[in-house]
């Protein structure tokens, strides 16, 4: 709220700058390419189609950390959320497959509430967004370690790891369309038309300007708060796709609340709120795995992602203010 | 460029690592020794000790001493120790210095003892445990503690080798008699030290193995947790030294952190990259399953692999006809320590080292080692089938 206070006034509340998306497209492109260059095989339907699946659960965090960055917060708690969900699964599942869609509902729900905790903290408590999502990240990792002494117990079973894993076979023209792919394209789809609501233009107004939008009559707390169930849900929804893809995995979370932010700052959003759109986050992510994808094809260590993933974040952030300053 | 640009992160990444980590203090080997690099092994790890390595290669052709169906009271080469002066009557107060309990082996094992002490309940009065959570400073002051308790006996699993020594050398100075095991201390004052033959015998039997059923020319890609931990760096230097001989391609060295995500990854990106991979090593079996996944995934045969004892593996291996084989670094020497404090107290003698037999899962046995009902990451070696609460105990 101080942070948002402090800025200058912001002539328009939601204006989204014309040609937005122009920029990350035309390195999309590049990408593509290069990647093409590089290694044709990669283009054919069948391992595009895998590659897509395997960048869903990174996509639909991207998507859930747009909506809480857009409307001036941070959500740094997705990834050990996403950790926390793969333990919890493993645990309840337990090999039994008929406890595959219980499970399913107690994670989606699970997401939603420490979305709605971190909601009503940094909105009824005002602690900083930073802290109450950092704070619930170390709380998280703490409890699972706890709860699990450091190792998880129990496993997934094949009907819940099909989500995953699995796939529609013999499609035409694409051949195999991961279950995945499936469940981000209908993800997707509800992002955008939520953001074409009146929800959606409520959420980039409260980011804009918190103050004015409380003026002309919106709900700034509980939209900020919808915004981090969003994001927890999201979460919930990576942890099904992830535990699917990989197994119980004590890091299964691990680092994706840092993709998620990189993904969003590349797909234009500003930090701080107000400015972006969700089409932008989610191919921000898509952008940042394929950046990774190629260089993995140059056979550059994958030891190296961390770093470019921060050097991405410190040069799209700084072009983004040196814009916004100097319009 | 390519590979220089790797080996340089991957250098990078040690000597980071090593900066960061107390270096167990093996001698460095002097060079000379090491076999050239080429193969895409790249330079020998510097935890590389000769003498060891032929020693523990050895071993694993050496015949054990002691009963045959109990591999943990059975003993490679031993060398006899008095104890006649830690000779006292029972029952007896045992404690125990435990690094962490933050993996499934650990679990397995701790497990194991517990069922042990149940077993010995009538000669063991007490069972302090403490867990020092990965925590050197912890475990220092575990041990300080421990030393005030009355404790006829210390066991201790250290958790790095040099900065444990002085407070294993203290708990020696004490008086009680101190048998550590698992990872070692610098010192000689313990009774006994007691592990398997060790992390060359690991990984020479799988590399070996891999370069042997892989077809003639393939590429290997190796697969290892995290680098600069000494059971885990003598486990790679062996395997480069056998594919070295062997005259393999390695065309990757990559570190998973033991997680099953970024294997399967790191996997799917070598047979993108690639096209196909003929053989995969891994210095621990515990995301194997992870890389087998990766190949199923891509349509591909999964190609000659090693994992471990982990039953999720062995489960795999079983069902889908793999080309595979387990060395072990079993779990049932947490078994040992209990016996050997037990026998140390009746002023029984002990060999120190005690080196215990480390028996490889092939096909051949495979099925005596396969038992479907228990957990996925139960570990098959844990020599505890015979003991109080199996297995649900181990469930």
């Amino acid at each position: 709220m101080q942070l948002v206070k402090r800025r200058p006034l912001p002539p328009q509340l939601t204006r989204v700058r014309a040609g937005g998306l122009l920029p990350l497209l035309a390195i999309l492109a590049v990408l593509l390419v290069l990647v093409a260059v590089r290694q044709p095989d990669f283009l054919a339907p069948a391992s595009l189609m895998s590659f897509l699946g395997r960048s869903a659960p990174i996509i639909l965090l991207a998507a859930g950390q747009y909506f809480v960055i857009v409307s001036g917060e941070f959500d740094l708690s997705v990834g050990s959320l996403v950790t926390a969900q793969v333990v919890v699964a493993a645990r309840l599942i337990d090999s039994d497959p008929s406890r595959t869609w219980p499970v399913v509902l107690v994670l989606l729900a699970g997401g939603v509430l420490v979305g709605l905790v971190n909601g009503l903290i940094t909105t009824r408590l005002r602690v900083p967004s930073f802290i109450t999502t950092l704070g619930m990240f170390l709380i998280l990792v703490g409890a699972v370690y706890l709860w699990s002494n450091g190792a998880p117990k129990g496993g997934l079973s094949e009907e819940f790891r099909r989500f995953g894993r699995r796939a529609f076979e013999d499609v035409p023209v694409f051949g195999r369309v991961p279950y995945a792919l499936v469940v981000l394209l209908v993800l997707a789809t509800l992002a955008v038309l939520l953001m074409r609501s009146d929800f959606g233009r409520i959420l980039v107004a409260v980011g804009d300007n918190a103050r004015t939008a409380e003026l002309s009559g919106a709900r700034v707390r509980r939209t900020r708060t919808i915004a981090f169930m969003l994001s927890g849900l999201a979460a919930a929804v990576a942890a099904i796709l992830i535990g699917g893809y990989s197994g119980v995995s004590f890091q299964a979370g691990a680092g994706l609340e840092f993709g998620a932010i990189t993904a969003v700052v590349l797909g234009g959003v500003a930090l701080g709120g107000g400015r972006g759109s969700v089409v932008g986050a989610m191919l921000g992510a898509l952008t940042l795995e394929l950046l990774f994808t190629l260089m993995n094809f140059y056979g550059v260590s994958g030891a190296l992602r961390p770093t470019v993933q921060g050097a991405i974040i410190l040069f799209a952030v700084a072009v983004s203010s040196r814009r916004s300053t100097s319009r | 460029m390519k590979r220089r640009m790797a080996a340089t992160a991957a250098l990078l990444l040690v000597s980071l690592v090593g900066c960061a980590t107390d270096e167990p203090a093996a001698t460095p080997s002097d060079g000379s020794s090491a076999p050239p690099a080429g193969a895409g092994t790249g330079e020998q790890s510097k935890f590389f000790v000769q003498a060891d390595y032929d020693n523990e290669l050895a071993l694993l052709d050496a015949a054990p001493t002691g009963p045959a169906d109990k591999p943990w009271e059975q003993v490679l080469n031993p060398k006899m120790v008095d104890t006649a002066k830690f000779k006292k009557d029972g029952p007896y107060k045992i404690c125990f210095s435990n690094a962490a309990l933050n993996n499934p082996w650990r679990q397995v094992g701790f497990k194991t003892m517990q069922a042990e002490v149940e077993a010995q309940g009538d000669r063991i009065s007490e069972f302090v445990h403490v867990d020092a959570e990965g925590k050197d400073q912890k475990q220092i002051a575990d041990i300080n503690d421990l030393l005030g308790k009355g404790c006829d006996a210390l066991i201790v699993s250290p958790n790095t080798t040099a900065t444990l020594t002085p407070a294993v050398t203290a708990a020696c100075d004490a008086g009680l008699p101190v048998i550590v095991f698992d990872r070692g201390v610098d010192t000689d004052c313990p009774v006994t030290f007691i592990n398997p033959i060790g992390g060359y015998g690991f990984g020479h039997v799988g590399a070996e193995f891999v370069s042997q059923q892989m077809k003639p020319g393939g590429k290997v890609l190796a697969l290892r947790i995290l680098p600069g931990v000494d059971v885990l760096e003598t486990r790679w230097s062996a395997a480069k030294v056998a594919f070295d001989k062997a005259q393999v391609d390695v065309v990757g060295v990559e570190f998973t952190d033991g997680d099953p995500a970024k294997t399967k990854k790191i996997v799917n990106d070598y047979i993108q990259r690639h096209g196909t991979i003929d053989g995969v090593w891994m210095d621990a079996g515990a995301v194997a399953v992870a890389a087998v996944e990766a190949f199923q995934d891509a349509g591909q045969p999964v190609p000659p692999i090693n994992g471990e004892d982990q039953l999720d593996f062995l489960k795999m291996w079983k069902d889908e006809g793999l080309t595979a084989i387990a060395p072990t670094y079993p779990t049932y020497q947490w078994r040992t320590p209990i016996i050997a404090a037990l026998r140390i107290l009746d002023g029984q003698q002990v060999s120190d080292p005690w080196k215990l037999p480390q028996p490889t899962i092939t096909q051949e046995n495979l099925d005596s080692y396969l038992d479907p009902n228990m957990p996925p990451l139960h570990y098959a070696m844990c020599g505890c089938t015979d003991l109080p609460g199996y297995p649900q105990r181990w469930k």
